[in-house]
């Protein structure tokens, strides 16, 4: 029995580039150069290698988002995925994570599944919650945030560094993974690689092909509202001073000066 | 006045400072009902009502410990039903959000991570957020539902507000989902005796140009002298001179603390994710051009084996 994989990776905003919103107050995603967030690439990294300790596997990414999400999907398979599946429809626009976990646990339902790895969070969104709330609506195991993962004989156990207690997870598959960038550093697409994506299958869902409608997504199906979003103000221009042997002394200057010592 | 839930974050009983704080956040939309889970849940009542929660819900289970968040869900959503609040409390950790969002999801509601503010507001509690790295400060409300928020770390002041807090046995039945993630071991994260990173009113950081994990010493004798907590940056993390347990930025711990010294580290946009939000900001680097220098209030553009030696020794000799 081939194990199935479902990587759900997410097209998002270049984070070194400009980022900004758009008028109806979501995350613009016209004006800024998008990609792969960085954070889904380790679960693709994951994916690949619990794919080589395992006999037969098959990887699946996943993704939910507009047209150039296809470059995440591409990326992807570049390193090695099988197949990609997606879900795009102008109607999801706006969608909130738990909107967003609707879709793809209708999405990755239709696909089938043992086991799906998602990343830590998305670079944008920085919620981290998506993996919870997908396990919660498939009714699987959550298996989150681990550092370190394996798959054997049914079982995904993996390492999860907590605030106050590294723990040790075991679960039966199925199950919902997410991996952390502690988990291990992703492969570079290779030349070889890159050429194989451009024919491997690309299967395109909208809302209809996963039973859903509108007003089940996007802005109008969102549970959460942004009333504003304001830049921050650049901060102050502080003072710079340049060590001529005196530096630590006037920091601390500074330091009294703001009551810290 | 409307019943406000907040999650407890304990250990055996011993209530960390960020539920202390949300308990200040919670008054100002109503009256603090607390839910304490695991062992000594019984044993925060006290600290919790000298704080301003009017009653303590209190269960114990082995399950607590032996699965993963779902057991912590099945009590919060009881606790909501038996409640019916006006709002969900749950502190910014590694598990709070993951319990927040699968409660919200279970009561049909929605949910917001991360508030560092939370205000009163006509359609229900309003949450202040910092996104994009901190280059964006939004104010969001859930729509739908009764709201579930978590709040990060030194988002508010511990204010003592002496009340009833009564305790309270909460029953719970767990869901089948509740065994499903099975904790097979724990080890608990050693003590360094500093403060807690999310919890400092001060941190001290050290990056790559700390230049190796001896050095880090250095770092940590000036955190000492003022009693900061210690931080590094995903390159001194990643090159095994610091625990990723300290690490600060995106990827890290998010920090928020009255201030924020930074040596050796260049200021990349995923480390600001994690320290931009630090009510003062000081930099020691020998290059100029950093981007650091554009966050700092006070920059020290020079040697970090010379600067911060020397600022260790002035603030020991001015503390006396
Ligand atoms: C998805 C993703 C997530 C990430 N998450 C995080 C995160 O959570 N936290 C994080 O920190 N980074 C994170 N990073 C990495 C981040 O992009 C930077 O690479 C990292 O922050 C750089 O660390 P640094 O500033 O210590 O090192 P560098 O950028 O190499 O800077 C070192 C600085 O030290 C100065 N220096 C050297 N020697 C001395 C000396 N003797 N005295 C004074 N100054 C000196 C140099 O001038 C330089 O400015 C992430 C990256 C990605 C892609
Ligand atoms: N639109 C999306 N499409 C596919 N996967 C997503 C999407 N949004 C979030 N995810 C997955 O959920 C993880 C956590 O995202 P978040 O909760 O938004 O921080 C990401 O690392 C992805 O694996």
């Amino acid at each position: 029995m081939s194990l199935r994989i479902v990587v759900t990776v997410k097209y998002v905003p270049d984070a070194t580039g400009d980022r900004h919103f758009a008028d109806d107050l979501t995350v613009d995603r016209d004006d800024v150069d998008g990609l792969l967030s960085e954070l889904d690439e380790y679960a693709v990294e994951q994916a690949l290698q619990i794919a080589e300790e395992a006999d037969d596997a098959e990887i699946t990414v996943l993704t939910v988002g507009p047209e150039d999400a296809k470059d995440a999907l591409r990326k992807a398979l570049s390193m090695g995925a099988d197949k990609a599946i997606h879900v795009e429809d102008d109607d999801l626009h706006g969608t909130d994570a738990i909107g967003t976990s609707l879709v793809l646990a209708k999405a990755v339902e239709k696909a089938g599944y043992d086991l799906v790895i998602s990343g830590m969070a998305s670079t944008d969104g920085v919620m981290g919650v998506v993996p919870a709330l997908l396990a919660e609506r498939l009714g699987v195991p959550q298996v989150t945030l681990l550092s370190e993962v394996s798959v054997e004989d049914g079982v995904v156990k993996g390492r999860r560094d907590g605030d106050a207690a590294s723990e040790q997870l075991e679960a039966s598959l199925p199950a919902v993974v997410s991996v952390t960038d502690q988990s291990g550093e992703a492969r570079y697409p290779s030349f070889k690689g890159i050429m194989a994506a451009k024919k491997k299958p690309v299967t395109s869902w909208d809302l209809s092909d996963l039973d859903l409608d509108a007003d089940e997504v996007g802005l109008e199906g969102a549970y959460t509202v942004v009333e504003s979003a304001t830049e921050r103000p650049a901060r102050t221009a502080g003072t710079i001073v340049k060590d001529e042997g005196e530096g630590g002394k006037q920091l601390a200057e500074f330091l009294a000066g703001q009551k810290f010592i | 006045m409307a019943e406000v839930l907040v999650y407890v974050d304990h250990v055996d009983g011993a209530v960390r400072k960020p539920t202390l704080e949300l308990l200040t956040l919670a008054r100002r939309i109503g009256e603090p009902v607390a839910v304490a889970l695991g062992a000594g849940a019984g044993d925060t009542a006290a600290a919790l009502a000298e704080h301003g929660a009017v009653k303590v819900l209190t269960h114990d289970a082995a399950e607590y410990a032996d699965y993963l968040v779902v057991p912590k869900v099945d009590a919060l959503q009881a606790a909501c039903e038996q409640v019916s609040p006006a709002a969900v409390l749950v502190p910014s950790s590694t598990d709070g959000k993951e319990i927040a969002a699968r409660l919200a999801l279970r009561i049909g509601s929605g949910v917001i991570t991360d508030a560092v503010d939370l205000e009163a507001g006509d359609e229900g509690p309003v949450a202040t957020q910092s996104v994009f790295a901190a280059a964006y400060t939004t104010k969001s409300r859930v729509s739908k539902g009764t709201p579930v928020i978590t709040v990060k770390p030194n988002s508010a002041a511990v204010e003592p507000a002496p009340a009833a807090g009564e305790v309270e046995a909460l029953s719970v039945t767990f869901s089948e989902q509740a065994t499903g993630t099975r904790v097979t071991g724990r080890t608990p994260r050693e003590s360094t005796g500093r403060p807690e990173l999310t919890e400092a009113a001060i941190v001290v950081s050290g990056g790559r140009g700390v230049n190796g994990a001896e050095n880090f010493a250095i770092i940590e004798a000036l955190a000492d002298s003022l009693g900061a907590a210690v931080g590094a940056s995903r390159a001194a993390v990643d090159a095994g001179w610091y625990p990723h347990t300290s690490q600060v930025g995106q990827t890290g711990k998010s920090v928020s603390p009255q201030l924020y010294i930074a040596s050796g580290i260049s200021g990349a946009i995923q480390h600001r994710a994690g320290m931009q939000t630090s009510k003062t900001i000081v930099a020691v680097n020998k290059d100029a051009e950093a981007p650091i220098f554009e966050l700092v209030d006070y920059g020290v553009v020079g040697d970090l084996f010379e600067v911060v030696p020397q600022l260790t020794e002035e603030i020991k000799a001015r503390k006396g």
